[in-house]
């Protein structure tokens, strides 16, 4: 659009300036904090921390509620899109956008709500006894977070890869089928391969909020269940030591970046075969 | 039998996901200022939510900080994506994902690096660090919902405004913005609601006296979360579902007529 | 008679090392509907974009009823671009997109409102002044993009492959509307195609090009009848391209048979292209004194046949209203005047390079 380089260098100049200071010397201050002591010194402790015993426990349980949580998004999302993706076009946008609903209200509010329903004389208790069936003690367990990742963070699946299931040439899975395949076969062999970088970029979406977050176990898991992210927020916010919160917080980044990594291959090999 | 099975899936999806909605509605009716205890239909705390100011002061920041870092953030983004248009395709996706970082990062760590840029440099944490924190993760919303607009609008959109006599200001103002309307206003709509629902990040960045609905909510849920809260969130959950329902029915309205 | 309107002189351009235009030079005259013919890649998007002011040339002066314009940007050259994808503002309706250069000028709204009535009526779409742009078909965008750029009275208007987007019998109605438009209006039309037949049809003169140089410019008869090189023979039209030797003038030996023909100026024993169109070709009872071959294919193609025969080892292509058999044996005759001997190229780069 411009006639000179120069036009659209002094174009890029704000953004560049600003990524600078808000996007890179944030992560270099948190860098500087987890590498040195209180001292100022350089060390590596802060690291080796989070082969502690408290430390590493929450470490793996936040890895494992944010694997269960990722996994039960991805399970709950592909049925349902594949049904929204079926629907007529007007149907579809309503349904669409009674999904979207809930974004717009506050997540802390909802996930009180659920407490209200999980608690031990809570809704779904009551329920359970008005038909004679045995309490669930969920509020306070790791179910009860991984209820709360879902609920959360299940839009987030379903964006992505309802986006990529509707932009599937229905002719495509009509041809499938026209060659022999079953349903099942269909889906495994065709639906699945092509929509697959939606459900990378929804694992993504899902994983990594799910893996850091300090809010849902906070509020569902009684503050008996801390998670990485409750830990780092204590450090920071409790007042307790910044650099053992930087530290623990670089060890999250290491997650990010991997995650970050599988999305960029799964990205780039799918733009290679739309190119060909 | 088949299409039963989905329209009971659909339907134990939606259980799921409108049931804390509609205890949130049931709340607010709730003479009884705590959960799970119901002793009657009041309404109560709709009245006392026009009196209690630090919900007011709360919403009050919340729409303005909302409001100031959506249009800041898409103004940035708008420039920013002019230039990456020049760029070759390579470049411009690594200036792309330099851009994602604040979005693809976790929450904590972008707010807790924030916080450290902020206290670093001698700022005091309020209402200004909120409104840099929330512009720098919106930034890069805006610019995913304005990029692809933009790349795939002709370059002769541009051409055909200055082969008819337009200055390049003349083409970018009179054609180039107009025909963009619909994903800059996209992008700033997200943006503005990712401000409003932040929490992880403003409560990193916020100061003592200043706070968003989010943070106000969270500050609450220690002691009790007044009910007027869950007023205001019925109302916002109202009036977001007739602008749907009115969004839905132009969308279809527009669909039908371009049948004809 | 023919005024001079613009001229290209010694323009070049390059994009990176790909060279797209090179020793372009070019005088187009006042009125006229003048064609840019060539494959695609050979520059001639490049020659319309630099007449335009899209893209300025890495050298040479584009001169404009004797002002150089070289470096005015495109808001200031008296000239319009109807866009291959038409470039309809979508924000605006038909009326607005009309009006938008007569706006920007400053023209007062009663000079508009004429000027839009008069372009829509020129382009036959009265009385669609409020349509939304994006529900036009095909045909209608484009003719509301050329009403738009004539609006503006540009002393030239610029065609880059307008008909391209269209089906087959709205390109052949928009063909005859095109040539109309420019005689009503005067204007001088310089339209961009790949299509032989769209230049032959619309155009006053046209300009051969490959790989950057100009081939040939000449009437549609003239680039057709007397191709100044194999290229333009075998782009234009059907062609048997054959290597011949000049034996002196109006005498050519193909095949090691010697040919009457009309061509003179060769030097003596001067290798050349000899090429003979085969609707110019008859065929007949093999015989002595006539090129002898074998019927290898005949393909019916409604008006005609197209006939592959095999003699002396090349195949030649023969139309004929009268079919033939597979394996009959024919003769291949044809008239002097019919023949068309064109220099050789002395090397790849000069086969490109074959100037006027």
């Amino acid at each position: 659009m411009f006639r000179t380089a120069g036009m659209r260098n002094l174009f890029m100049t704000p953004f560049c300036l600003w990524a600078g200071i808000f996007i890179f010397v944030p992560l270099f201050c948190m860098a500087w904090y987890a590498f040195t002591d209180e001292s100022g010194f350089f060390t590596l402790e802060n690291f080796t921390l989070a082969f502690d015993r408290p430390y590493f426990k929450a470490l793996m349980l936040s890895v494992a509620l944010a694997l269960a949580s990722t996994i039960i998004c991805l399970i709950l999302a592909y049925p349902l899109c594949l049904i929204l993706t079926d629907k007529a076009r007007d149907l579809s946008t309503i349904v669409s956008l009674l999904f979207i609903l809930p974004l717009w209200m506050n997540s802390l509010l909802l996930t009180m709500a659920w407490q209200t329903i999980l608690e031990k004389n809570g809704i779904l208790n009551q329920m359970l006894r008005y038909f004679s069936l045995p309490d669930a003690n969920l509020i306070n367990t790791p179910t009860a977070i991984i209820i709360g990742m879902v609920y959360n963070f299940l839009p987030y699946m379903v964006l992505p890869l309802y986006v990529s299931l509707s932009k599937i040439d229905k002719r495509i899975i009509e041809a499938a089928r026209d060659l022999g395949a079953s349903y099942m076969q269909t889906f495994w062999k065709v639906i699945l391969p092509l929509s697959l970088p939606g459900a990378v970029s929804g694992i993504t979406m899902v994983f990594i909020p799910a893996l850091t977050t300090f809010v849902i176990s906070a509020l569902l898991g009684g503050g008996k269940l801390l998670l990485i992210g409750n830990v780092i927020e204590q450090e920071f916010v409790a007042g307790y030591n910044w650099h053992w919160g930087a530290g623990l917080s670089m060890i999250l980044m290491i997650f990010i970046v991997v995650n970050m990594a599988v999305t960029a291959f799964f990205d780039t090999s799918h733009e290679e075969v739309e190119e060909k | 039998m088949i299409n039963r099975l989905k329209m009971i899936y659909l339907a134990a999806i939606f259980l799921f996901l409108y049931a804390p909605i509609g205890i949130l509605i049931a709340q607010s009716f709730n003479e009884s200022r705590y959960r799970g205890h119901w002793t009657g239909f009041t309404f109560k705390w709709y009245e006392s939510l026009f009196e209690n100011e630090n919900i007011f002061e709360a919403l009050s920041n919340t729409v303005s900080i909302g409001f100031f870092s959506a249009l800041i953030a898409t103004i940035f983004a708008l420039i920013t994506c002019i230039a990456l248009r020049e760029f070759g395709k390579k470049r411009r996706a690594v200036f792309m994902s330099v851009a994602n970082i604040p979005i693809l990062n976790a929450d904590i760590v972008t707010g807790i690096s924030l916080m450290l840029l902020f206290i670093g440099a001698g700022l005091r944490l309020g209402y200004e660090t909120i409104l840099i924190a929330h512009i720098v993760f919106n930034i890069p919303y805006v610019m995913l919902c304005i990029m692809p607009q933009l790349v795939s609008l002709d370059k002769s959109f541009y051409e055909a405004a200055l082969d008819l006599g337009a200055s390049p200001f003349q083409a970018f103002t009179k054609v180039i913005l107009p025909e963009m309307r619909p994903s800059i206003f996209a992008g700033f709509l997200l943006a503005f609601t990712m401000s409003a629902d932040d929490f992880i990040i403003t409560y990193f960045t916020k100061g003592a006296g200043v706070d968003t609905l989010p943070t106000e909510i969270y500050s609450e849920l220690k002691l009790g979360i007044h009910p007027e809260m869950y007023a205001l969130s019925t109302l916002v959950f109202f009036f977001v579902l007739i602008f749907v329902v009115l969004f839905a029915m132009t969308r279809k309205h527009l669909a039908d007529k371009e049948v004809f | 008679m023919k005024r001079e309107t613009i001229r290209l002189e010694n323009i070049a351009k390059s994009f990176g090392k790909l060279t797209v235009l090179d020793e372009v030079e070019l005088t187009i005259y006042e009125s006229e509907f003048i064609t840019l013919l060539g494959p695609s890649g050979c520059g001639k998007t490049t020659m319309l974009r630099i007449i335009g002011g899209f893209e300025r040339p890495d050298s040479g002066r584009v001169i404009f009823n004797g002002r150089d314009i070289t470096e005015l940007p495109p808001n200031r050259r008296p000239i319009n671009t109807v866009f291959q994808k038409y470039s309809l503002f979508s924000h605006m309706n038909v009326e607005e997109n009309i009006a938008f250069g007569l706006r920007i000028a400053g023209k007062d709204e009663g000079y508009i409102r004429s000027k839009i009535n008069y372009a829509l009526k020129l382009v036959n779409l009265e009385g669609s002044e409020k349509y939304d742009v994006t529900k036009l078909s095909g045909g209608q965008q484009q003719r509301i993009a050329i009403a738009r750029a004539i609006v503006n009275e540009p002393k030239i208007l610029l065609l880059d492959e307008p008909l391209s987007a269209l089906d087959l019998k709205l390109r052949r109605n928009m063909r005859s509307e095109l040539v109309r438009i420019n005689r009503e209006t005067g204007i001088t039309f310089v339209f961009v195609t790949h299509d032989q037949e769209e230049a032959l049809s619309m155009s006053d003169r046209i300009v051969v090009m490959n790989q950057g140089y100009i081939q040939q410019i000449g009437t549609p008869e003239q680039v057709y009848n007397e191709p100044e090189n194999a290229f333009v023979a075998d782009f234009i039209g059907d062609s048997n391209i054959i290597d011949g030797i000049m034996v002196r003038d109006k005498l050519v030996k193909i095949f090691g048979r010697e040919h009457a023909c009309e061509d003179t100026g060769f030097p003596p024993e001067c290798p050349v292209d000899v090429q003979i169109r085969p609707e110019d070709i008859t065929l007949g009872e093999p015989s002595e004194d006539s090129f002898n071959g074998i019927v290898k294919k005949v393909v019916f193609w409604g008006m005609s046949y197209d006939i592959i025969v095999e003699a002396d080892g090349f195949e030649w292509l023969v139309q004929s209203i009268h079919g033939r058999e597979v394996g009959e044996e024919v003769s291949i005759t044809f008239d002097p005047y019919n023949i068309q001997i064109m220099s050789k190229p002395q090397s790849e780069d000069e086969e490109a390079a074959q100037d006027v």
